[in-house]
């Protein structure tokens, strides 16, 4: 009885952020079918998002490829299927690991600056401006932003497997010496095209739910430079549980659906 | 005297706060009037009422004597296209020179291509302005009185019938603070644009206005031309006065 009075309010407020969320999603979703198509903005984030997130992801998919190998062989080396490697490797990162990483990777590089950026618009009267010209804010900061993320994310992610195969490679081949015909034999006989299409519809889905996420905290901000702060680290948070959410779920469809 | 602008028992709350309580305004054509009262008291909520970006409780707004109240989100566009608005800060957009401020409406706005006619618009624009050669300028890299200037510049950029001034001359030194009622004073002159001004600079507000009005308790408690409103007798706006034209006697120098 007595955690009703802290427990209620914090229910309804989250309720109604919910509620506030499906309301943006919605309105969102209209200004991405209306006119004008503003493509020159879909570039510019596309570079931002895509271009400039290409070195960070580099390093993140090669240091895991590398990693797992390393864990990995120890492990079949005691089964003499280190050939297995790459085959586990490809697998995994083209089902699961890439989309993931790739995901949070961008999420701590670009989807922070998201809510920052539309966070700080919002607190200096720049959205308002942008109402009192007619413009609509959802569809000239979001829908760019969202479109752009839902096209980065898989070629994102296609990096990633490629650059996490070679990391695999390296490692396994040529630092443990296991078998290259072997390792890159198991690879393709074990890796099908549905595996990594199945990681590129997960990045697709994860794009849009991350930058509607950040762009969602950052169009609501409120309270000046520390509204902006705490709207950026709920982004993070929420955008970072949820792709992990979504992911058991794609996980789960998936399995039964394309790979049974 | 034609009226532009015609507020009838505008009411607005947030929650439990009560902001506007049937306020009444008629705002003239081609003339500047100025909103005047406490901070708090809502007169950006009025502002923001009549634009259309924030919705009215009760009450009606009437431009050139068409009801904007409850008009569908397309047709209110129709109208604020005939509004600029200058925020406190100028709202510039920080990611964008100076140019691409002020060519965005002409873009957004009017959807305009040719990027030749929009650098000419942008460079006419800035010389009216009195700041020419700062196009590639960012908002930071300017004073507050020049990102002023600059947001007036982006409002005039699309020729706008009427323009509201929130609080232009807050933050600002006395001698930018003339300058920026000069300004006013200015658009409304050279363009014969209708200008509405919210401000707490009264000696600025009764040397540029047409008419002043005064709001508190969520209503106008006093309207007319600055001399009538300068005779008026609310205990507040007395008060406000008092205070306003005392500084005046302490900035004529000290008496013998």
């Amino acid at each position: 009885m007595k955690y009703r009075g802290i427990l209620l309010p914090k229910i309804i407020d989250a309720l109604e952020q919910l509620g506030q969320f499906w309301l943006f999603v919605v309105e969102m979703f209209k200004q991405m079918v209306r006119r004008p198509f503003r493509w020159y903005l879909v570039a510019e984030q596309l570079e931002k998002i895509g271009v400039y997130s290409v070195p960070i992801i580099l390093l993140s998919s090669l240091t895991i490829g590398m990693i797992f190998s390393l864990q990995l062989g120890s492990f079949l080396s005691m089964f003499r299927a280190e050939m297995l490697v790459g085959a586990a490797v490809a697998k995994t990162l083209s089902r699961e690991l890439a989309p993931v990483v790739t995901a949070l990777m961008l999420i701590a590089r670009n989807g922070s600056a998201m809510t920052a950026e539309i966070g700080t618009m919002r607190a200096t009267e720049q959205i308002d401006a942008m109402e009192t010209m007619s413009v609509n804010p959802i569809q000239y900061l979001t829908v760019p932003r969202v479109v752009a993320s839902i096209l980065a994310f898989p070629v994102l992610t296609a990096i990633a497997n490629i650059v996490g195969v070679l990391g695999s490679y390296f490692i396994s081949v040529l630092v443990r010496k296991v078998d290259k015909a072997g390792f890159l034999d198991q690879m393709y006989a074990y890796v099908d095209p549905v595996d990594i299409i199945s990681g590129f519809i997960k990045a697709a889905v994860m794009g849009l739910l991350v930058s509607t996420i950040c762009c969602f905290y950052g169009y609501y901000a409120k309270g000046g430079s520390r509204g902006v702060g705490d709207a950026a680290t709920k982004a993070v948070v929420v955008s970072s549980v949820g792709i992990l959410v979504a992911d058991y779920i794609m996980a789960d469809i998936m399995l039964k659906v394309l790979f049974d | 005297m034609d009226i532009i602008i015609s507020v009838r028992g505008l009411y607005k709350a947030f929650a439990d706060k009560k902001v506007l309580q049937g306020v009444d305004i008629d705002v003239p054509k081609g003339k500047i009037t100025s909103i005047i009262g406490q901070s708090g008291t809502g007169k950006s909520v009025l502002f923001k009422c009549i634009i259309g970006i924030m919705q009215a409780d009760r009450g009606s707004i009437q431009v050139d004597g068409e009801e904007i109240t409850n008009l569908p989100e397309i047709q209110m566009r129709r109208i604020r296209r005939r509004f600029g608005y200058c925020f406190q800060d100028a709202a510039l957009f920080d990611s964008m020179t100076v140019e691409e401020n002020i060519a965005f409406p002409l873009r957004e706005v009017l959807g305009m291509k040719d990027k030749r006619k929009m650098k000419a618009i942008v460079k006419e624009k800035l010389q009216w302005i009195e700041l020419p050669g700062i196009e590639e300028k960012y908002p930071s890299e300017l004073s507050g009185g020049m990102r002023k200037r600059v947001g007036v510049a982006r409002t005039l950029a699309i020729e706008p019938d009427i323009l509201l001034f929130d609080e232009p001359t807050t933050g600002l030194d006395p001698v930018l603070s003339e300058s920026i009622n000069k300004l006013i004073k200015r658009v409304n002159e050279e363009f014969g644009i209708t200008c509405m001004v919210i401000s707490h600079d009264i000696k600025g507000t009764f040397s540029i206005s047409d008419q002043i009005a005064f709001l508190h308790d969520g209503a106008i408690q006093a309207v007319g031309s600055p001399v009538e409103v300068a005779r008026a007798q609310h205990p507040i706006l007395r008060k406000f006065l008092e205070n306003s034209f005392a500084d005046l006697k302490v900035d004529c120098g000290p008496e013998e």
